[in-house]
């Protein structure tokens, strides 16, 4: 008996090993949901891909090469907790990013202080991330849901009008562009405005009756934080209704490339959002970045992949800034950091450690039979980032 | 109704939809008497132990136990005051050994049912062996009940309701679905331990062998309503019992 | 509003009704004769709407083309789903009950990935439906000629329905297979045959709905459990088996929702309600009145009691070699911090809450006799409580208190539940359950909403990760032996007494809703010590500790180990926790790999994991 459990311990240890690592890597561990949200998280990885092959191809960091270690997290963030203990304790990895959903996002960051270390939030938009609950050890790159909310409000503020209907889906990202709209709407305008809401569920929105309320109401103009099928489901509808007819609409996130291409030829013409107009941006990192990927790829990029490569590419910044891998010395080389992008240069504010990445605004049209944006601007991040008094009474100190 | 009458019932009534299946029904049943229930298919035999054992409400009436009233009370407050049950398909707890069908009945009367932390299997297993011997089936008593013989499933019962210590058992065709000889053994284990218990005994039965010797009297329903009681010898001469029931004379017990 | 207002909001909620009885329809079929709960309905509704995406592109060519390729699709649906009955269903039906579900929850997530490899990650937008892309104006309004088509194909399809079960030979055994499944097999009829034809049924109508459902909504990813729930409340609600009891509640549903969204913001006492929000769980609510009133659904009828021949496995006390296995094993886990890496202990953390989540179903399901779908929402309320007490109090004290707070959810979702039976039960759990997730998720200011909460982490003394996993093995240790304990108590041996005879228990004096009640916040309670565990270990919650996917986790582990046996909850939380861990890391397709275990597992060792166990002779089974 005890020999045998002698050697089942033998065995079971054994199993649990890790793995002799790779001569030396640079390990980034990368947990997100990639069966959760693929449509958006597919290009992403073919992203991170590529700058980490464009790293390597030029010699690596520190003089070592850089490995990417990637984890599904499964869309919830009990098991993003586990996927990033085993990406510390077993993958010994040397930064923690990734992560989607405004959840997993956040439960992540409060995991990395804990942990005191380093974490860079790469998609999830909760403006909490770097604002109530910011930490000392997290990084978020992409916009926030308040910027590119501030981003659309500087177009829909010119309009002047007073009746706004704001349909958006029921969760953290919905609920914190409806209060942003409406807060920055009022601070800009002086008259008095009304906004109505329409919640609908994440995913499952009921769009024949909400489309339906929503006309009823007679709204001088609409504002929608919609995506995905949600966001198709309502503008089938709203076409089908007449709802849009001589509307102004303005929707977040709207212009990405994995939201308005699944419409087709029946995305909304003239209506005002965020999003990427890769066939158009003709800056020269830009287009190094649209080659290479197109090269790779045999695909144009998406907005996702533009965030899977600047992660990365933040990453490799830090560390050849801190010429180290250490966490103390990665955080300290995050303050203010300098990154080349697809979307140009950004650095990492050291106030509230949100980047100054921006977002495309402009309008929809249909050319070809596809949506695309026209009309366009690259809104710089830092332009729409609230004051450095606001943002200190918000953030808790380190 | 005498004085000693345990169980008195008063002009019940039940009905389904349209069908009466018990009408204006009274009778009582004495301390340590042994009553037979018989009559057709339909007669009203069923209902009116679903009844007496709170499993159904009577549309109207009442019934008494021990001179207190038990009509309209669930089926496990009047199994606690003393009215056990047997089922014409015999029911036992199928994930358990016959021993500890028994011994659950037996927290059930020492009320320790609700013990949750304390370990069953110490609690009455001498008492619940004794039970299984009366019964005739000890040696089966580690045998889960799902695998025993339909026979010894009635001893099972019969022990489980004997554990109880009732003052009156419902038994509903306690012999049915036996080979002749057994029922006559059963039949008179099940008399026997009732005597010595002082538990009077209302049952239904088909074979009239069985009920003509064991019953001290007899009730003969017929569509909900009593058409005869008596001892057996009154019944068994009644000419409207002979109509409805038990046929021509040259048959009997073949009903 | 308006009246002419009301009456299209009206019209759109009967739109939507239509649409869910379509879905829904061939479930209430399925569901009714087999028993089967089919969890990958909706997979089977969602290939239908990607196959139909595709037909359509593929034909091309106008009408014709288009409605030929809605038929082709139902009918492709209709083939996949005779396969998944032949090759899969047909060796379970034999097994203890519910093991099916496993069985279909693996075939969800087959079906995911292969969709996703086939189809890619995007959402495809159908072509409008030719001959209904306009709309029509009503009242003033303009309403989708699609809609008004659908609104007919509904009652089009019970009618057919209806016809078919009424008058074909065919109709009428199935009919009366799903009123008395043994009966009829007693008669004669060959039931492969009939259930094959079932499964055809069902899931034509499952591919034509979704095929339907593409001029609304684009083919996505989501589809499948975005309306697998909805699906189940619908039959449920109509009562098992009854095709126009889907009809109504689908009705009551799409109109309720509608009128809900129609409403929008109303001020009662001061207080404003949101009617919108309601309609994230709008069809729970109405589960939960309905079941509540009418405990076999509106047109649902009691089924037959349980007979008392079912055939029940004897469950006996752990003996000693159960004892020393289990003594070695939690000596084993105890050293291992010793040796083991750190990740090791995460995961061993993450299989002992599992663990004792598992068996606390177990506990319930197995001698309780309560299938329960929503036993997350114990385990995620006191996670909840655990988080919000840890603001004020030390996080010792929250952990112990915290399953207070299940015990208590439990002991009055309980008083309802235990009114019912079976699949019935089963759902008024999940409603109670999505009712509670719903609370979580929108109440901002106490729950965080769908962020949760963070920063809920241990005592600084049980911060390392080798002083939690200790605590939390000792806890969940101690916590599973007591429910051993309990169930071969005297109570423990009431509750399985009224589980196998509610008959005979009552007739001994058990009162058996009582105990069942007992029993259901027993479980309740042991959730919540795995819940507050859980917290701690992650350091945040979210709506997900309370969500569906979390109750059918713990199902289908409970399930996998093997529902007659103790140790099989823990076997079933082990393999499927270090399952997911570990297929992820090597494989993209994952979930489907997991899938594929979870099928074959099922089919090889339908008894439970724990039937190996046995099988090697540690529990010795009385010769019979």
């Amino acid at each position: 008996m005890l020999r045998t459990l002698k050697l089942a311990m033998v065995l079971v240890c054994a199993a649990m090993l890790p793995l002799p690592a790779a001569a030396q890597a640079i390990k980034l561990g990368e947990l997100n949901s990639y069966k959760t949200f693929p449509a958006f998280l597919e290009p992403y990885k073919k992203g991170m891909d590529l700058a980490v092959e464009e790293i390597n191809r030029s010699g690596g960091l520190l003089q070592r090469s850089v490995e990417l270690v990637v984890r599904d997290d499964n869309g919830n963030p009990g098991d993003a907790v586990r996927v990033a203990e085993e990406l510390l304790a077993r993958e010994k990895v040397d930064v923690l990013m990734g992560t989607f959903s405004s959840a997993v996002g956040l439960a992540v960051a409060d995991f990395a202080k804990q942990r005191r270390f380093i974490f860079l939030a790469s998609e999830p938009l909760t403006d909490k991330i770097v604002w109530e609950n910011g930490n000392r050890y997290t990084f978020r790159l992409r916009p926030s849901t308040y910027m590119q909310t501030a981003m659309l409000v500087a177009e829909a503020a010119k309009l002047g009008k007073r009746r706004w209907a704001i349909v958006y889906p029921d969760y953290e990202y919905g609920k914190s562009a409806t209060a942003a709209f409406r807060q920055l709407m009022t601070a800009q305008q002086s008259a008095t405005i009304e906004f109505l809401e329409f919640p609908a569920p994440l995913g499952k929105i009921d769009a024949g009756p909400v489309v339906q309320a929503m006309a009823d109401a007679r709204p001088d103009a609409i504002f929608s934080s919609l995506f995905a099928a949600d966001l198709a489901k309502f503008v089938r509808e709203g076409e089908l209704r007449g709802l849009f007819r001589d509307q102004a609409v303005f929707n977040l996130l709207g212009g990405e490339p994995e939201y308005l291409d699944p419409l087709k030829d029946e995305a909304p013409v003239g209506w005002y959002v965020t999003g990427y107009p890769w066939s158009a941006i003709a800056t020269s990192e830009h287009k190094r970045f649209l080659d290479a990927y197109r090269a790779k790829y045999q695909d144009y990029p998406r907005q996702g992949s533009v965030v899977g490569y600047s992660i990365v590419m933040t990453a490799a910044a830090a560390i050849r800034k801190a010429g180290s891998t250490d966490t103390e010395k990665l955080v300290a080389a995050m303050q203010g950091l300098v990154v080349d992008t697809p979307f140009g240069r950004i650095s990492y504010r050291a106030i509230d450690h949100q980047s100054t990445m921006g977002a495309y605004v402009g309008r929809i049209a249909v050319k070809d039979g596809k949506g695309v944006m026209i009309d366009w601007r690259y809104a710089n991040g830092a332009d729409y980032l609230p004051a450095d008094d606001w943002v200190r009474a918000h953030r808790p100190a380190d | 109704m005498s004085e000693s009458a345990v169980l008195i019932v008063d002009r019940l009534c039940k009905s389904y939809g349209g069908v009466h299946a018990l009408r204006e029904l009274s009778f009582s049943v004495n301390s340590g008497e042994k009553v037979a229930v018989i009559g057709p298919n339909g007669a009203g035999k069923t209902t009116l132990f679903n009844v007496l054992n709170g499993q159904l409400a009577a549309d109207a009436g009442a019934v008494v136990f021990d001179a207190a009233s038990i009509g309209g009370l669930p089926p496990q407050t009047i199994a606690r005051r003393g009215v056990g049950r047997t089922f014409q398909v015999p029911a036992t707890f199928g994930s358990m050994t016959a021993r500890e069908n028994v011994q659950l009945a037996l927290f059930g009367r020492h009320t320790q049912l609700r013990a949750a932390f304390a370990d069953a299997r110490a609690f009455e297993a001498k008492e619940s062996l004794a039970l299984l011997e009366r019964a005739g089936i000890v040696a089966l008593a580690d045998r889960s009940c799902a695998t025993l013989a339909y026979g010894d499933l009635k001893r099972v019962e019969l022990a489980i309701a004997l554990a109880c210590r009732p003052r009156l058992l419902l038994m509903d065709e306690p012999t049915a679905g036996l080979a002749p000889s057994e029922r006559a053994t059963l039949m008179s284990l099940v008399v026997a331990l009732a005597a010595n218990d002082g538990v009077a005994l209302l049952f239904t039965e088909h074979d009239m062998d069985v009920v003509f010797a064991h019953a001290d009297r007899v009730l003969v329903l017929n569509r909900g309503r009593l058409i005869s009681a008596g001892p057996p010898s009154v019944v068994r001469s009644d000419p409207q019992v002979r109509k409805v029931y038990l046929g021509p004379p040259t048959l009997p017990g073949n009903a | 509003m308006t009246l002419s207002a009301f009456l299209i909001q009206l019209l759109n909620g009967l739109a939507g009704a239509s649409s869910l009885f379509l879905v829904s329809v061939g479930l209430s079929l399925t569901f009714g004769v087999t028993r089967v709960v089919n969890f990958a309905h909706g997979s089977l509704m969602m290939l239908g709407a990607y196959i139909a995406y595709s037909l359509i592109a593929g034909l091309g060519g106008g009408a014709a083309g288009y409605w030929a390729a809605v038929a082709l699709s139902a009918l492709a649906v209709a083939g996949v789903g005779v396969l998944i009955e032949r090759f899969l269903l047909r060796r379970l039906y034999g097994a203890p009950e519910l093991l099916q579900l496993t069985a279909t929850f693996g075939v969800v997530l087959i079906v995911k990935d292969v969709v996703l490899a086939l189809w890619g990650p995007e959402d495809l937008l159908g072509p409008r439906a030719p001959g209904f892309s306009g709309s029509v104006n009503i009242l003033g309004s303009a309403v989708p000629q699609y809609d008004l088509l659908l609104i007919a194909l509904g009652p089009l399809v019970l009618f057919l329905l209806t016809w078919l079960l009424r008058t074909t030979r065919w109709g009428i055994l199935v009919r009366a297979a799903s009123e008395d499944r043994e009966m009829t097999a007693a008669l004669g009829v060959n039931q492969a045959w009939l259930f094959s034809g079932v499964f055809f049924l069902g899931a034509l109508l499952a591919g034509l709905a979704g095929a339907l459902q593409l001029p609304r909504e684009p083919a996505n990813l989501n589809m499948d459990l975005a309306v697998i729930a909805e699906v189940f409340v619908v039959t449920v609600v109509g009562g098992l088996g009854s095709i126009p009891g889907a009809f109504i509640a689908a009705l009551i549903i799409g109109v309720a929702k509608a009128l809900c969204i129609a409403i929008g913001e109303l001020a009662v006492f001061g207080v404003v309600l949101s009617f919108p929000k309601l309609t994230l769980v709008a069809e729970f609510i109405v589960m939960a009145i309905v079941l509540a009133l009418r405990p076999w659904g509106l047109f649902g009828r009691p089924p037959a009691l349980p007979r008392p021949s079912e055939q029940r496995e004897l469950l006996r006390p752990p003996g000693r070699p159960l004892h020393v296995i289990a003594a070695a094993a939690l000596i084993f886990m105890a050293l291992l911090p010793l040796f083991a890496d750190e990740y090791t202990l995460v995961l061993l953390t993450d299989i002992s809450i599992f663990a004792l989540f598992a068996a606390s179903l177990h506990f319930m399901m197995g001698p309780g006799g309560m299938p329960s779908f929503g036993h997350a929402a114990y385990f995620g309320l006191s996670a909840y409580a655990a988080a919000l007490l840890a603001r004020t109090l030390p996080m010792e004290s929250a952990l112990l208190i915290a399953p207070l707070f299940a015990g208590l959810a439990a002991l009055v979702y309980g008083w309802f539940c235990v009114r019912l039976s079976g699949v019935y039960l089963a759902m008024l759990t999940l409603a109670f359950a999505q009712i509670t997730w719903s609370i979580a998720f929108q109440w901002d200011a106490v729950t965080g909403g769908s962020n949760g909460l963070t920063g809920v982490w241990p005592a600084q003394w049980l911060s390392s990760r080798r002083a939690y996993y200790w605590l939390t093995l000792t806890a969940a240790a101690i916590a599973i032996l007591a429910l051993w304990r309990i169930i071969f108590s005297p109570f423990g041996y009431a509750l399985r007494g009224v589980r196998d005879s509610p008959l005979r228990a009552a007739a001994i004096g058990i009162d058996p809703r009582a105990t069942q009640w007992a029993g259901f916040t027993i479980a309740g309670l042991f959730a919540g010590i795995a819940g507050a565990l859980y917290a701690f270990s992650k350091g945040s919650i979210s709506p997900e500790t309370l969500s569906i996917p979390r109750s059918i986790d713990a199902l289908v582990m409970v399930l996998l180990g093997g529902l007659q046996t103790l140790v099989g909850p823990v076997l079933g939380a082990a393999v499927l926790t270090s399952l997911q861990d570990s297929i992820v890391r090597h494989t993209e397709f994952w979930r489907a790999t997991v899938g594929a275990v979870v099928i074959a597992l099922v089919l090889f060792f339908p008894d439970g994991l724990a039937g190996i166990v046995q099988r090697m002779g540690v529990r010795g089974r009385h010769p019979t």
